[in-house]
């Protein structure tokens, strides 16, 4: 149930992200979804690819500083309160969301996001049992 | 393990007699040929009669730096040209380089000062030794270099620069002792990692280390990546290059002098008094037996102090401590004295913090501000923005509590800051005073 998640370290200069996506391009790597925080100083971006082990190779061999990281990626009802039924589930079960991003495209009617937990494991346990369909990385990186 | 087993382990008293039998001869031969101490002695009413005892010496006016740029290039020079067989100069930072000459028989010293610090770092003939410092008008390659032939030892003299070469040489050739700056030693053990090289499968066993101030925790460091025992060497081109003090390896603890080529001082380098042994201050060096260019108590701007204690290794000559910095290399932020090694010592305490930084300082009204920048490591690195904020935090408030002074540090991409083959640069000041 867990997804691979690459995040970079890129400081706050002008055309880093243009470096990145040009790597990735050339490296014949699709972006999935992708999320960028940032701070005055630096940013981190986190991507799904549909080679993680690929890119981190790829952008490694450029420089830069790589992890990779287990996200979990959630079916959401694309309705008013979807989103809201399973943060109040995770809240019950005292599951914190360290972040969050939404996935590009949808799963039959649904909305995909990304969450990234502080238990990872715990989380996957306390949405099936609540019936919150949660996607493979193999399917994932196909829709 | 001695060179010159005589004259290292000569009992004080017989030592001192020597220093001032040497140092009266050497006033004699600056007041007879160096107009500029003809006149510094005059205006300060002493000539080389004051000199009765070795404590006479304080009465002595001080050589500075500034001095030296004044009588650029030969005005010091205590020896007619014909003698000088060498010449070297030091990197002039700022201004005019300052200009050293060496007579036959001050290389021939200087050759066994530094056979002298090769064996008390533990060298030894049949070594092979790396010398990585730069050749040319610095001293650090030439000086390693004939220190290296008096001993006995093969010397490859690879000088400084094309990092993946030196390590293709310190593998195929079985180098056992490397002589470069400290920064430069970690930089090519980056390098040799990259390369897939193991420090661990060479033969390297010792490294002399010096020509920049460098702090107890880098030496743990370099150890560990580099798999040798790295010794602090101490050298200034106007005193004479590398070789004027060194770290015996059987204690690692304070820097021996040779004594009978130097007379050292501390003093507090606002007043210009001599301070006591043990107490930290100005390093004043007196040179008792250059002909070329004899510098009498010159100021070295370094910051250390002095011990006369005997050494587990049995040489008699004085120690001094490692250096904490110049006194020119010090920055005064908001009022407080900081060193550059200061803070890497601080850096390097922290677990996964690469031992490459840069200090930016900077003034934003009156406000002095002190920016570190450190490169974020992949042991570092996470995914979560407040992992690598408190990282920061850490930094900031470690410098803070161990030197008190306020600074921002800044997480910047690996590799980014500049490495350096030679001298590292680790400061830039944009305060315009």
């Amino acid at each position: 149930m867990k997804v691979e998640q690459i995040s970079i370290f890129i400081e706050n200069k002008s055309g880093r992200l243009a470096e990145i996506t040009r790597i990735l391009g050339e490296a014949a790597i699709n972006i999935r979804a992708l999320s960028l925080a940032d701070t005055s100083d630096f940013g981190i971006l986190r991507l799904i690819v549909n080679d993680g082990a690929k890119a981190t190779t790829v952008l490694k061999e450029h420089g830069f500083t790589v992890n990779q990281t287990e996200v979990v990626a959630v079916e959401v009802p694309d309705s008013p309160g979807g989103l809201s039924a399973i943060l109040q589930t995770l809240d019950r079960e005292a599951i914190n969301v360290e972040y969050m991003y939404a996935y590009v495209e949808r799963c039959g009617g649904n909305a995909v996001i990304i969450f990234r937990f502080d238990e990872t494991d715990k989380a996957i346990a306390a949405l099936k049992a609540n019936n919150v369909n949660m996607l493979e990385g193999s399917r994932l990186y196909n829709l | 393990m001695f060179f010159n087993d005589e004259f290292e382990t000569l009992p004080r008293p017989a030592l001192e007699a020597l220093q001032l039998k040497r140092l009266q001869a050497t006033l004699e031969r600056v007041y007879a040929n160096v107009p500029f101490y003809k006149t510094s002695f005059a205006a300060a009413g002493v000539s080389p009669a004051t000199v009765k005892c070795l404590d006479d010496l304080q009465k002595l006016p001080f050589t500075t730096k500034q001095n030296m740029r004044d009588s650029y290039p030969y005005g010091l020079f205590a020896a007619p040209m014909e003698e000088i067989v060498r010449i070297h100069a030091s990197s002039g930072t700022t201004g005019k380089p300052t200009v050293v000459g060496y007579t036959k028989k001050d290389i021939s010293v200087w050759s066994e000062l530094m056979a002298r610090s090769f064996v008390a770092a533990g060298a030894h003939k049949g070594d092979i030794i790396h010398n990585a410092y730069g050749y040319g008008l610095f001293t650090g390659g030439l000086g390693a270099h004939y220190g290296a032939e008096m001993l006995g030892a093969s010397v490859i003299p690879i000088s400084g620069g094309n990092t993946k070469r030196q390590i293709m040489i310190m593998q195929d050739f079985g180098s056992t002792v490397l002589t470069c700056t400290p920064s430069y030693s970690l930089f090519m053990a980056e390098e040799a990692q990259a390369e897939g090289v193991d420090f661990k499968k060479l033969k390297l066993r010792v490294g002399i280390f010096g020509a920049e101030p460098w702090s107890e925790e880098m030496r743990g460091e370099i150890e560990q990546k580099l798999n040798l025992s790295a010794i602090d060497i101490y050298g200034l081109s106007e005193i004479m290059g590398p070789g004027v003090a060194i770290e015996c390896i059987e204690a690692k603890k304070g820097l021996h002098i040779w004594e009978d080529h130097f007379i050292p001082e501390i003093i507090d380098p606002d007043t210009g008094e001599r301070l006591p042994e043990g107490e930290r201050g100005e390093l004043v060096i007196t040179t008792i037996t250059k002909q070329g260019i004899p510098l009498i108590r010159y100021r070295t701007r370094d910051i250390t102090s002095l011990t006369y204690e005997p050494c587990i290794c049995g040489r008699t000559h004085a120690r001094i401590t490692r250096m904490s910095g110049r006194s020119d290399d010090m920055l005064i932020i908001r009022g407080v004295n900081v060193f550059p090694s200061q803070i890497e010592a601080v850096l390097v305490g922290i677990e996964g913090i690469e031992p490459h930084y840069m200090l930016i300082v900077d003034r934003q009204g009156t406000l002095d501000t002190l920016t570190v920048q450190v490169e974020v490591s992949e042991q570092l690195f996470s995914d979560e923005i407040k992992v690598l904020q408190a990282l920061s935090r850490r930094v900031e408030k470690e410098i803070k509590d161990m030197l008190g002074v306020t600074c921002t540090a800044k997480l910047v991409e690996p590799k980014t800051i500049q490495r350096s083959e030679g001298k590292a640069k680790r400061v830039i000041d944009n305060r315009k005073l």
